[in-house]
């Protein structure tokens, strides 16, 4: 009776977005007279951290500080359309839209500006800090805050703008499924390693080491947070999670968090992730999106690092020990493959 | 611990940028660390009500007779709600973007077709008095016979589990009881391997398991609307919903929402928001409705359990030559989303690997369980547990290393996919060789010199010929679509008129069969491009 180590891979890639598009978001940004700015949205934020993602967008866009954004989510009176936070559409769809309205916030910014600076608007550039100054001649300068109150008070103009994001909706052909499913996939490749005990069937992780491609990270740390979740999310469907343990009979679900198990704190295991910025064409700032495709790679890595462990394949999830020990006992023991 | 390779796909980004790349600290993040940001639930309403719902005991059964006489005598209830009190009692979600027939029932009415399946609802002024009163409902079931696996439910003289789709499958394009997927000759594939390896893999359905249970608080407003206080994911997508099933313009809801705690794809399903806008509407007061626990785990949509049955053949050198899939998505008693899971997964046939051949029939499968929803990474997450256990065992069949085993197999820019689109700027070969490097796993020199960008396209974007299926006859629609954002009422929209073929001549020549690219939804309907 022994613990064996075994290392699985699995390799993935995921669609942005819905399936064959056709889903709108939309947003709007507008300035008050103090130059700070408002992104009003019907999307919602799940605690991925979609308005944090917007705020940088809009700002980078806009030219001016993060401080100088606040996004404002998810009241159908003020947000426009979005068509929801799901589809790992958020970071793609939606910051697309806010894209396009905070340019064209940024035309009436740029205009209100070169008229209080008495020059073209083409030869004007934003300094990121709140300044708008000709090019070349920083000294010619005027706040974002100034021009703001220009605009409203002087020159009538409002800082505002639209945005829209619509990938068209593809046709699908019946008889040979042909169609335009997503505009770009993000990638990932995963190593898992595990320990497995073939006296109990017990899997313990030990560790994780994955690449991600994702496109451009806006924010490495909100990445970072989805990757870490995502495996620890995909270590669960793996290992543990199951809302009908004997299906499909139905019966003897769990009914809280006592009867449905998930991995706790002493099954974390260190994961070290690389993330690679592949930018796509068409993502606000060449953005893919991380939300979904972190889990799926963890549960193939770790079925193919339990046969790399002891033999034996389990093709049911969730991989409990008994089915784990069940396999073992059938192949007359544990039979360990190279180590890896 | 996470690191940023700047060195890859360098010449392909600008990383000259004030605000984006910048690990930022949240927005939100102090109202989230003291306890202070506003979920739904936080709306504490002066004479807020309660609302609660009496569940099927029974996985299959007919309705004869729900007795709420003790129920409405029970202390505290303000009102009993019942199937025919939901003005539009059947919807599907995706009629929304024109996808699928009315299935499902706010409330049971004359059959339960998976146990949990809301009854009746009962408005009182606590939570307590609301379960006191569901106890007192008395609901005369006549048990039905249930199926519960999929390949059990296309069997013939399977029980029917919803009459909308006899057949216990979703129909695609009005003809096919699947999505097909096909590309080149899996059966010439086949005979030109070494190795043909066919495996069975079970997904199981999983809870979402958010912090914050399903929930929402609907309130009357001024000026005949309401507002309404959710967990939803998708604002519009609920708010649309609710205009339907209570049959009012969608300007009479003021939806809030935005700060979640917790949705994987659990909140999409809008199921509880009707029901708490009709108590307000029936009581004139605000009314809350919130899953517990138990409702959230076993009566919540959970992931669906997909079963995959995989074939494929493989040559001595490592290449794959053909893959053939045939895939039962579990849907539950309802569709919900699980016709666009079928769609999503063909698309992703098969895999993120060039393969010259290949075959897909998915189906969406109806039992009597708890409709299943979507769930982050919906459509794909077992597809790629399967193809990814299946690339580890064709790597061991053929002594190869399964990392070069991917990379060997691994699309590249330029080449043809299976659903006839041009791969462009992938990037699943680096993440191989990063994944690699990481967990110091050796790679031999030419896997290592591999790249995304070098060696796709040419003969790899080649079409190859297809043979599809024979056709088969189109059945005319059995009922109507409705269009994206005016749902017709029931009343006023009757079936389109159809030719009635004069007495005593022969049955109708079938329809001409759909082929040829169909529009599958949104509001242009199912025409033809």
């Amino acid at each position: 009776m022994a613990r064996h180590r075994g290392r699985g891979i699995a390799s993935i890639n995921y669609p942005i977005g819905m399936n064959l598009g056709g889903d709108p978001s939309q947003a709007l940004v507008h300035s008050n007279p103090s130059g700070k700015f408002t992104v009003s949205l019907s999307s919602i934020d799940l605690g991925q951290g979609m308005k944090s993602v917007t705020r940088q967008i809009c700002a980078e866009t806009l030219g001016v500080p993060v401080e100088d954004v606040y996004v404002d989510t998810a009241d159908s009176d003020t947000g426009p359309h979005c068509m929801g936070s799901f589809a790992s559409r958020g970071t793609h769809r939606v910051g697309n839209a806010v894209m396009a309205a905070a340019k064209e916030a940024r035309g009436v910014l740029m205009e209100a500006a070169a008229e209080e600076l008495e020059v073209n608007a083409a030869d004007l550039e934003t300094d990121g800090r709140g300044n708008i100054h000709v090019k070349g001649a920083p000294h010619r300068s005027i706040s974002t805050k100034d021009v703001a109150i220009a605009a409203q008070f002087k020159q009538g103009k409002t800082i505002s703008g639209r945005g829209i994001f619509l990938v068209p909706l593809s046709a699908v052909d019946p008889e040979t499924g042909e169609m335009s499913p997503a505009t770009c996939y993000a990638h990932a490749c995963m190593v898992a390693e595990v320990e497995v005990d073939d006296e109990t069937g017990e899997v313990a992780m030990v560790r994780m080491d994955s690449a991600y491609e994702l496109g451009r990270a806006l924010n490495p740390r909100l990445v970072e947070q989805q990757l870490v979740g995502g495996a620890w999310m995909g270590v669960s469907h793996a290992l543990f999670e199951t809302t009908e343990p004997y299906y499909p009979d139905p019966n003897h679900g769990p009914r809280d968090f006592v009867e449905y198990l998930m991995p706790g704190p002493g099954d974390v295991c260190p994961h070290d992730i690389a993330v690679l910025e592949r930018p796509a064409p068409d993502g606000p700032f060449g953005a893919k999106g991380p939300g979904e495709m972190c889990a799926n790679p963890v549960m193939p890595a770790v079925a193919n690092a339990i046969f790399n462990a002891v033999g034996v394949r389990v093709d049911e999830l969730p991989i409990t020990p008994e089915k784990v020990l069940r396999a073992i006992k059938a192949q007359g023991g544990a039979r360990p493959q190279a180590r890896r | 611990m996470l690191e940023l390779r700047k060195d890859i796909f360098a010449d392909e980004r600008d990383d000259n940028l004030n605000e984006i790349g910048k690990g930022t600290q949240r927005q939100d993040m102090l109202g989230h660390v003291t306890g202070t940001s506003t979920y739904f639930n936080d709306h504490k309403l002066q004479g807020m009500l309660h609302l609660k719902v009496l569940r099927s005991s029974h996985a299959h059964a007919r309705i004869r007779r729900i007795d709420t006489g003790e129920a409405e005598r029970s202390p505290g209830v303000r009102r009993i709600i019942r199937g025919a009190d939901v003005p539009r009692n059947l919807n599907t979600l995706l009629s929304l973007i024109n996808f699928g027939k009315d299935d499902e029932p706010t409330l049971a009415v004359d059959k339960v077709r998976y146990k949990g399946e809301p009854v009746v609802a009962v408005v009182a002024d606590s939570d307590r008095e609301a379960f006191e009163a569901l106890a007192k409902i008395r609901v005369d079931y006549e048990p039905l016979g249930a199926v519960f696996d999929v390949e059990e439910a296309l069997k013939a003289g399977a029980p029917v589990v919803n009459e909308t789709y006899p057949k216990n499958t979703f129909t695609y394009y009005e003809i096919y009881d699947h999505q097909k997927l096909r590309f080149g000759d899996v059966e010439r594939g086949f005979a030109s391997a070494d190795h043909v390896l066919e495996q069975r893999y079970q997904m199981s359905p999983i809870e979402h398991a958010p912090t914050e249970t399903n929930g929402s608080i609907a309130a009357p407003d001024t000026n005949g609307r309401y507002v309404v206080y959710t967990s939803t994911q998708a604002l519009f997508f609920s708010l649309d919903t609710c205009a339907k099933i209570l049959d009012v313009p969608s300007n009479t809801f003021h939806f809030i929402g935005g700060t979640v705690g917790g949705g994987f794809g659990g909140k999409v399903d809008t199921l509880t928001e009707p029901l708490a806008i009709l108590g307000a509407m029936l009581t004139g007061r605000p009314v809350r409705y919130i899953f517990g626990r138990e409702e959230e785990m076993q009566y919540g949509p959970p992931r669906g359990a997909e079963r995959i049955y995989l074939k494929d053949g493989v040559r001595r050198d490592g290449r794959i030559v053909a893959r053939k899939v045939r895939a039962y998505f579990d849907s539950g008693a309802y569709t919900r989303l699980s016709s666009y899971a079928v769609v999503k997964c063909a698309a992703h046939l098969p895999g993120p690997y060039t393969i010259p051949n290949v075959y897909g029939d998915i189906y969406c499968v109806f039992t009597n369980r708890t409709p299943a929803t979507a769930m982050r990474g919906f459509g794909v997450t077992a597809m790629d547990f399967a193809i990814e256990c299946q690339m580890d065992k064709l790597a061991h069949l053929v002594g190869m290393d399964p990392m070069e085993f991917r990379i060997l197999n691994a699309y590249r820019d330029g080449d043809m996919k299976a659903h006839r689109r041009e791969a462009k700027n992938t990037a699943l070969i680096e993440c191989v060789q990063v994944a690699a490097e990481k967990a110091k796993w050796s790679l031999r020199e030419e896997f290592k010199r591999m790249s995304s960008r070098k060696d796709g396209g040419g003969e790899r974007a080649a079409v190859p010929v297809t043979a599809t299926d024979p056709l088969k006859p189109a059945r005319p629609a059995a009922q109507q679509r409705t269009p994206y954002d005016r749902p017709p009422r029931p009343a006023a929209a009757p079936e389109p008129p159809r030719p009635t073929p004069p007495a005593g001549s022969p049955t109708p020549a079938p329809q001409p069969a759909a082929h040829g690219a169909i529009r599958f939804s949104s509001v242009f309907g199912s025409r033809r491009r």
